[in-house]
């Protein structure tokens, strides 16, 4: 059974269609979302963590449809912004959203250590570095073990050896058996999934794994086979 | 909705505020600031503060709690905390009790010390029961909080969300009776009046002044709750899970 299976899905945004007729299925690993900004990454994630309005076509998530009170504790979430807050620490933040979830207070140290953030438990969000407070985010959708992860560009703008890292959580996680959605618009970050959906003007114009979709197009890299995907549409 | 959740959300909600010392010097120590100073303004006609000075217990505590909540939640929507809520366990009256909770809790304290400063310090005549100028003063600033979440659904940014101060609280200020009796109001303003909510949280402070009867203070309440509840209810109806 697939992870996550989208059927027709429509969105409507502000009078402009952002996803017209989108068919897709995610399995388990870590499945990489890449493409341009304003492609409509961040709309098909919100639409499989059901927060995005749609207009038509069916998202299923584990089975069951996408946003329903069965998932709400099965599905973890990091939205583009770290959505954590920026006034409390880094434990008061984890320790909220556990109680949430109506886990135990020991899963948000869990958490703060699995990130690497041990150290900085008792420090305010809002004076943490960029890469920091990416962390406290990732760490929050960690919580209860999620069954999938949904994140938004968790890896814009940090440091090399910080991505590099962050990749390597993504792997582990995956193979202690949650699967991993990552959207970015980085080309070079197609290289660390297991499968990849490439993303043009709401449209999936290739899905498959890096090397797959490199053979394909008979292109060095994934940027490459970007571009020729693009050229051969046109 | 579950206890766990709207506790969980008031005790954050809290936590927030104890790290925020300035807007909770604001919410505390501002309300009696500006008694002290309409107290002084009226140094030479006392007479005038003891008229106004009930009305004074009603309107800061509706207005400071109408415009921490509107910002607070819209910050909750522009940082994404919301969003990520919203995929959790926690339904719309977890968030809006949660925050109803909060700030009906900073309401008791600040009410306890506008009060004290009022009745102890300024010498406003109360003849009705100090307690109940705490009551009223809760159940006006939970409605002003009430009101503050169900407008930050209309507005998309702070800028905006503060606009909503003088287009809703400003004209109920003017109405409710302080710089005129409201029955000697033009026959539609005073009509007008009898409909909006902080007139009847300003009219049971007025009847505690002035008697020591209890009756109107608690069908006062009652309506200031009402019209609460209501507004948090309409919150409930605006707040989506779902968003464009």
């Amino acid at each position: 059974m697939s992870t996550v299976e989208v059927a027709g899905l429509r969105v409507v945004r502000g009078g402009r269609v952002v996803l017209d007729g989108l068919d897709l299925t995610i399995g388990p690993g870590v499945t990489g979302l890449l493409g341009p900004s304003g492609c409509g990454k961040s709309t098909l994630l919100r639409s499989i963590v059901g927060v995005q309005r749609v207009a038509g076509g069916t998202v299923t998530v584990l089975g069951a449809p996408a946003g329903s009170a069965a998932l709400r504790d099965r599905v973890g979430y990091q939205t583009q912004s770290s959505s954590v807050y920026d006034d409390l620490t880094v434990l008061e933040n984890l320790r909220f959203f556990a109680r949430v979830l109506g886990i135990g207070p020991a899963a948000a140290d869990e958490a703060a250590a699995s990130v690497d953030l041990g150290g900085h438990r008792d420090a305010v969000v809002g004076r943490l570095s960029g890469g920091q407070r990416s962390r406290v985010g990732l760490a929050v959708a960690l919580l209860g073990s999620p069954e999938l992860l949904v994140l938004d560009e968790p890896t814009v703008g940090l440091d090399p050896v910080l991505r590099r890292d962050l990749w390597a959580l993504f792997h582990r996680i995956a193979t202690a058996g949650t699967a991993v959605l990552v959207s970015s618009h980085v080309m070079d970050e197609a290289e660390r999934c297991d499968d990849l959906l490439l993303m043009r003007e709401g449209r999936i114009i290739a899905q498959g794994a890096p090397s797959a979709i490199k053979q394909r197009q008979g292109a060095p890299d994934i940027e490459t086979a970007f571009l020729a995907l693009v050229e051969g549409a046109e | 909705m579950t206890p766990r959740v709207t506790l969980a959300v008031a005790v954050r909600v809290l936590t927030q505020l104890r790290r925020d010392h300035r807007t909770l010097a604001m919410l505390l120590v501002l309300p009696c600031l500006l008694q002290v100073l309409l107290w002084w303004i009226f140094d030479s006609t006392p007479l005038v503060f003891d008229r106004i000075g009930p009305a004074l217990l009603a309107i800061f505590p509706f207005f400071v709690m109408f415009l921490v909540t509107s910002i607070t939640t819209l910050r909750e929507r522009s940082s994404g905390t919301l969003e990520r809520l919203f995929t959790l366990p926690m339904g719309r009256l977890d968030f809006l009790c949660g925050y109803a909770l909060a700030f009906g809790a900073v309401a008791a304290v600040q009410a306890a010390l506008a009060s004290g400063v009022a009745a102890g310090l300024l010498d406003l005549d109360v003849e009705g029961p100090l307690v109940l100028l705490i009551v009223v003063g809760v159940a006006d600033a939970v409605l002003g909080t009430a009101l503050g979440l169900f407008v930050s659904a209309f507005a998309r940014t702070e800028f905006q969300a503060v606009q909503f101060l003088p287009a809703v609280v400003v004209p109920q200020i003017l109405l409710c009776g302080l710089i005129l009796p409201r029955d000697h109001l033009p026959p539609v303003l005073e009509a007008v009046a009898n409909v909006l909510p902080l007139t009847y949280a300003v009219d049971a402070m007025e009847q505690l002044a002035t008697t020591s009867g209890t009756g109107q203070v608690w069908r006062d309440v009652g309506i200031v709750a009402a019209f609460a509840i209501a507004a948090l209810a309409l919150g409930a109806v605006t707040l989506r899970r779902r968003t464009d």
